[in-house]
């Protein structure tokens, strides 16, 4: 059954392929509809069905559906045996991922229809867009069911070509596409070092007799590799040796930071943007960008067994979840500012992943789907509703004019700031309880808490900027502000309400007892347990629990205070700080020049070596001049010079060069 | 009965006597005839081949010889096409000496 959860979306991407690359005409907007919807909806359908088929199973390590479809790759025998498997595996982590992704993804597929519905810009562009889209679905589903390593970089590059194409959805706008160009080159860095780790690991594995690359049997077999060492660079033998596990780690999160947009490879996420907004919410807000933390959560046997490169990616998180979010602050763009709050609530996960809080992370992934889901989606209704205006200091006042979206949005802040009660609340509370664990010592902690009260402040400025206050629009656009349709607020509604509550899925204990008396109420935490490796969890007491969410609200009621006093009471008061601190100021509004650093550092560079050396050394002078051209010439000088006196016209001298050549062959044949 | 190794000794031989005229000699009638006896040292494997098989083999009594006869066509059209070419050299260069044609080379 698995495998027609993953092949709805393909046939739907192959039909619009089919009728719009090959047919040439666009199908009637209805059928696109039906058919673009209608598969993702069974697809989640389907992922009920197989829900109710996974709790039958009882819990335990042989809680898991498997699909085998068929031999990819296959050479070789025994011992040097490679195989890649086209199979399915659902366990509990793939099955909170499916139900996420299926479901945020059918909502905006509805979404799509109704956001797309006014672009005339490409007769074929409606259903591209939804081609795209069901690719992108087919893409990341087998990503996630994918029973084996191999398999799930298919799905990991599949991905970054849908969002590459759905980046540059636009074309015609040359910033689109580079901006989808600038998203797959910076992905293919991070996918290269997940590549190598594939090839280490496997390598690994098969000098210790386990030839093997499904995830299970990775797991099985993992005791043989454990004390494995590597040196590294593999090509200095007498290089010093490092664990295996921990390179392979460490490849692995690099692969994560390229997709998952942390540091030091986060710059294509803020550019993203480019799409439309559905693409924003759907890939570069809900599920694609999370696709790195699963793949950590799903090799948390790798990880609980280095920690050196656990520290190293509680590291990164922690500090992108900081440094993204000083960037919000100082961002006047509705989407870049969602975007770098994205990068920050990804960081926010890898901490509690790199702590060893693989539940958490994976706890905060989906609440995060809804609740970013949600504001993205509310800023592409309100988007709309300002005519594609982008630029929060030409909003204002949009509280009374759009009052759906105004609810659903304030809901959606309310949800990632970690309002008590609300879903953000809970996830956010359990990754600063692993914190505490972190390698370092508390930094992590603060740091985490830090970043929440930043959180607070820029979605706080961000909900202010844009429905409180006067309305800043020019007057021709202030007149036809207008609500989006029943096929957009539908959506906004159905996340409203699991951004509000999706929380209490994973209640952590302290609030499950202290609020309702439960014995058991991490009930996401325990259907994931038997899959996540096994990590000593933070030992707090209830009264520090419950010190620790108090300090966590105070900070972001304290952060929410101040946007509202700043953007709302004292509205002429930003300005005023911005000139004080013009530097600090400047820094944060071009994001610290790290794109331009990047520039410096890296892109000219290499355009540089690519234009002065590649292309005019190696492939005008070596390849075309010596090997092509020197070919040609070669076999010219020789006819010239010698060949060309075979032919002498003489049709018996012909006769000769035959009578030789049949004698010859008859002579070799009879030899 | 005559033995199959008389049938292929005189075909082989005169076989070699039509490649030796043709390599040899300049006269481009004779080249012909050259072609001629080759052609015809073939048939006569042929036909000795076909007579010692024919009993082994009934299904395929008369390959031997139906070859034999595609071959003579062809000859006969050969010979048609060849006299044809020789004739027209002679209108234009007066001559039938193969080294007299030899403009397409170098």
């Amino acid at each position: 059954m698995l495998r027609w959860i993953v092949l709805l979306p393909l046939l739907a991407a192959a039909y619009h392929a089919i009728a719009i690359g090959l047919v040439r005409r666009a199908s009637d907007r209805r059928l696109v509809v039906a058919v673009s919807c209608g598969s993702v909806v069974g697809t989640f359908v389907l992922a009920c069905v197989a829900l109710g088929r996974l709790v039958q199973i009882p819990r335990g390590p042989s809680r898991v559906l498997v699909d085998d479809v068929y031999t990819w790759i296959g050479a070789g025998v025994s011992t040097t045996r490679f195989s890649a498997e086209v199979g399915f595996q659902l366990d509990p982590l793939s099955m909170v991922m499916l139900l996420v992704v299926s479901f945020v993804g059918s909502l905006i597929h509805l979404y799509s229809v109704g956001y797309m519905d006014d672009d005339h810009r490409e007769d074929k562009g409606f259903q591209r867009f939804f081609c795209y889209l069901n690719l992108f679905m087919f893409s990341m589903l087998v990503l996630i069911l994918a029973d084996n390593v191999v398999l799930m970089f298919l799905g990991w590059e599949g991905v970054g070509l849908c969002s590459y194409l759905l980046i540059g959805f636009w074309y015609a706008d040359r910033h689109n596409a580079f901006c989808g160009a600038k998203a797959f080159v910076v992905n293919r860095i991070g996918d290269f070092a997940f590549l190598v780790g594939i090839f280490l690991l496997f390598a690994t594995l098969a000098r210790a007799g386990t030839p093997v690359t499904g995830f299970r049997d990775i797991q099985g077999a993992f005791a043989g590799i454990r004390e494995a060492t590597v040196s590294v660079p593999t090509w200095l033998p007498w290089g010093p040796r490092w664990p295996v596990v921990e390179v392979v780690a460490l490849c692995f999160f690099l692969g994560a930071c390229g997709k998952s947009a942390q540091i030091p490879l986060y710059v294509w996420l803020p550019d993203a943007m480019a799409g439309p907004t559905p693409v924003s919410a759907l890939i570069h807000a809900a599920t694609m960008v999370t696709a790195g933390v699963y793949m950590v959560c799903r090799l948390s046997f790798l990880y609980a067994a280095a920690p050196a490169a656990s520290a190293v990616v509680a590291w990164t998180g922690g500090l992108t979840a900081l440094f993204a979010a000083t960037i919000a602050i100082a961002q006047t763009d509705i989407k870049k500012v969602l975007a770098y709050s994205t990068v920050s609530q990804l960081g926010n996960m890898f901490l509690a992943a790199g702590c060893g809080g693989y539940g958490a992370a994976i706890f905060h992934l989906g609440t995060h789907a809804f609740f970013k889901a949600l504001l993205f989606l509310g800023a592409g209704a309100v988007i709309l509703a300002m005519h594609h205006e982008q630029d929060v200091r030409r909003m204002g006042g949009l509280r009374r004019r759009i009052k759906s979206t105004h609810w659903v949005f304030l809901l959606g802040v309310l949800a990632i700031i970690g309002c008590p009660g609300f879903s953000g609340f809970f996830s956010k509370d359990e990754i600063l309880a692993w914190a505490t664990l972190a390698p370092g010592g508390p930094w992590l902690y603060w740091i985490g808490l830090g970043t929440a009260g930043l959180t607070a402040f820029y979605m706080v400025r961000l909900y202010c900027l844009t429905f409180l206050g006067e309305c800043r629009a020019p007057a021709s656009v202030r007149e036809h502000i207008h609500e989006v349709g029943p096929w957009m607020l539908a959506p906004l509604w159905v996340l409203a309400f699991f951004a509000v509550f999706s929380g209490y899925a994973g209640l952590p204990a302290v609030w499950g007892e202290e609020l309702f008396g439960m014995d058991d109420s991490d009930s996401l935490g325990r259907f994931l347990a038997p899959v996540l490796a096994r990590v000593a969890g933070p030992q707090l007491e209830h009264a520090d629990e419950m010190r620790m969410a108090a300090a966590a609200v105070a900070v972001a009621g304290a952060g929410a205070l101040l946007a509202w006093l700043l953007y709302v009471r004292r509205p002429e008061l930003p300005a005023k700080i911005a000139s004080a601190f013009a530097g600090a100021h400047r820094l944060l509004l071009h994001k610290y020049w790290i794109d331009e650093i990047y520039d410096a550092l890296v892109v000219r560079p290499l355009v540089a070596l690519s234009d002065r050396v590649l292309f005019r050394v190696v492939d005008a002078g070596l390849v075309d001049g010596v090997l092509v051209e020197g070919t040609a010439r070669g076999v010219r000088a020789l006819a010239a010079n010698g060949l060309k006196y075979a032919q002498s016209g003489l049709a018996q001298s012909y006769v000769f060069f035959m009578i030789a050549g049949a004698a010859a062959l008859v002579g070799y044949l009879l030899r | 009965m005559v033995p199959i190794s008389h049938v292929i000794g005189l075909s082989a031989l005169l076989f070699s006597i039509g490649v030796a005229g043709v390599a040899t000699r300049r006269n481009l009638i004779v080249v012909l005839m050259s072609i001629e006896l080759m052609l015809n040292a073939v048939n006569l494997a042929f036909v000795g081949f076909n007579r010692m098989w024919a009993g082994v083999d009934p299904t395929h009594r008369f390959d031997g010889q139906v070859f034999v006869l595609i071959v003579i066509a062809v000859a006969a059209a050969e010979v048609a096409v060849g006299l044809g070419i020789v004739i027209s050299m002679f209108r234009n260069r007066d001559s039938v000496n193969l080294e007299d044609v030899s403009l397409l080379k170098w």
